[in-house]
C-alpha cells in the first residue's frame, strides 16, 4: 500500500502517461516549427506575424502550450517532491507553480488571439 | 548496543558530500540530471521567452526591438543556453521513451545512447544557433 501524501503524486498511471503523451505532442510541434523557421525565408515582422495569424499555427501553438503546461507541472512537481521535504513548504511551492503555469497559459492565449 | 552504533554499520546514504565528491556518475546519470536541470531551467525561463514572443508579435517596432535585444551578447548567450536545454531535454526525452519500451536498457547500449544524446544536443545547439542568427 502506497503511503499517500497530500503533496504527492496521483499514485497511478495518469501523470506518467500524460508526461509522455504531451512530450510527443511537443516534439511534433518542434519539428514542424523548425521546418517552417529554417525553410529559407528570412524572418521579417510580416512573415512572423502572418505565421501566427494563421488558424492552424494558432491552434498548434495552443496545443503546444497546453501540453507544456501539463508536462511542466508533472516535472516541476517531481522535482519538488524529491528536494522539498516539509509538507507546508512543498504545498505552498506546488500551489505557486500551479498559479504560475495557469498565468503563463493565459498569457499564451492572449499573445495568440490578443 | 546503542542506536548510534547500530546506525554506523548501515550503508552510506546519499549525502550532499557523497554526491559531490565521492560518487562518480556514469554517463546515463549525467544525462538524467541534465534532463532535470534543463527542464527546470526552461520552466524558469518561460516568463522571459513569453515576453519576447509577446513583444515580437505586438508590432513591427516591437519585433525589431526584440531582434536587436536578441543580438546583444549576454542575451544571445542566455538564449544559446536555453537552446541547449531544449535540445538536451528533447534528445534525452526521446531516449527515455525508448527506455520505457524496454529498448536499449542493457548497460553498454544505455551508455552508448547517453553519449549520443549528449553529443547530438550539443551539435543541434551549434547548428541551430548558427542557422537562427
Amino acid at each position: 500500500m502506497v503511503n499517500r501524501v497530500v503533496t504527492g503524486a496521483h499514485y497511478g498511471l495518469r501523470d506518467w502517461l500524460a508526461q509522455r503523451v504531451t512530450a510527443a505532442i511537443m516534439a511534433v510541434y518542434t519539428v514542424i516549427a523548425l521546418v517552417v523557421l529554417l525553410s529559407g525565408v528570412p524572418i521579417t515582422y510580416s512573415v512572423w506575424h502572418d505565421l501566427f495569424s494563421q488558424g492552424w499555427m494558432r491552434v498548434a501553438t495552443l496545443l503546444f502550450a497546453a501540453s507544456l503546461a501539463w508536462h511542466a507541472w508533472v516535472g516541476v512537481r517531481d522535482i519538488l517532491m524529491d528536494y522539498v521535504k516539509p509538507d507546508g513548504l512543498r504545498l505552498a511551492l506546488q500551489v505557486a507553480v500551479l498559479l504560475v503555469i495557469a498565468a503563463y497559459f493565459g498569457w499564451a492565449i492572449e499573445i495568440l488571439w490578443g | 548496543m546503542s542506536q548510534a552504533a547500530v546506525k554506523k554499520t548501515r550503508p552510506k546514504y546519499l549525502s550532499l558530500q557523497a554526491l559531490l565528491f565521492e560518487i562518480r556518475l556514469p554517463v546515463p546519470g549525467w544525462v538524467s540530471i541534465l534532463h532535470r536541470v534543463s527542464g527546470a531551467l526552461l520552466f524558469l525561463a518561460m516568463v522571459w521567452l513569453l515576453w519576447m514572443l509577446d513583444r515580437s508579435l505586438s508590432s513591427e517596432e516591437g519585433f525589431e526591438r526584440v531582434r536587436h535585444y536578441a543580438g546583444l551578447w549576454p542575451v544571445k548567450l542566455s538564449l544559446l543556453v536555453l537552446l541547449w536545454a531544449y535540445a538536451h531535454h528533447f534528445c534525452a526525452g526521446i531516449r527515455y521513451l525508448f527506455l520505457d519500451l524496454d529498448k536499449g536498457i542493457d548497460k553498454a547500449t544505455a551508455r552508448l545512447t547517453s553519449w549520443i544524446v549528449l553529443a547530438t544536443s550539443l551539435a543541434l545547439t551549434a547548428v541551430l544557433g548558427w542557422k537562427l542568427w
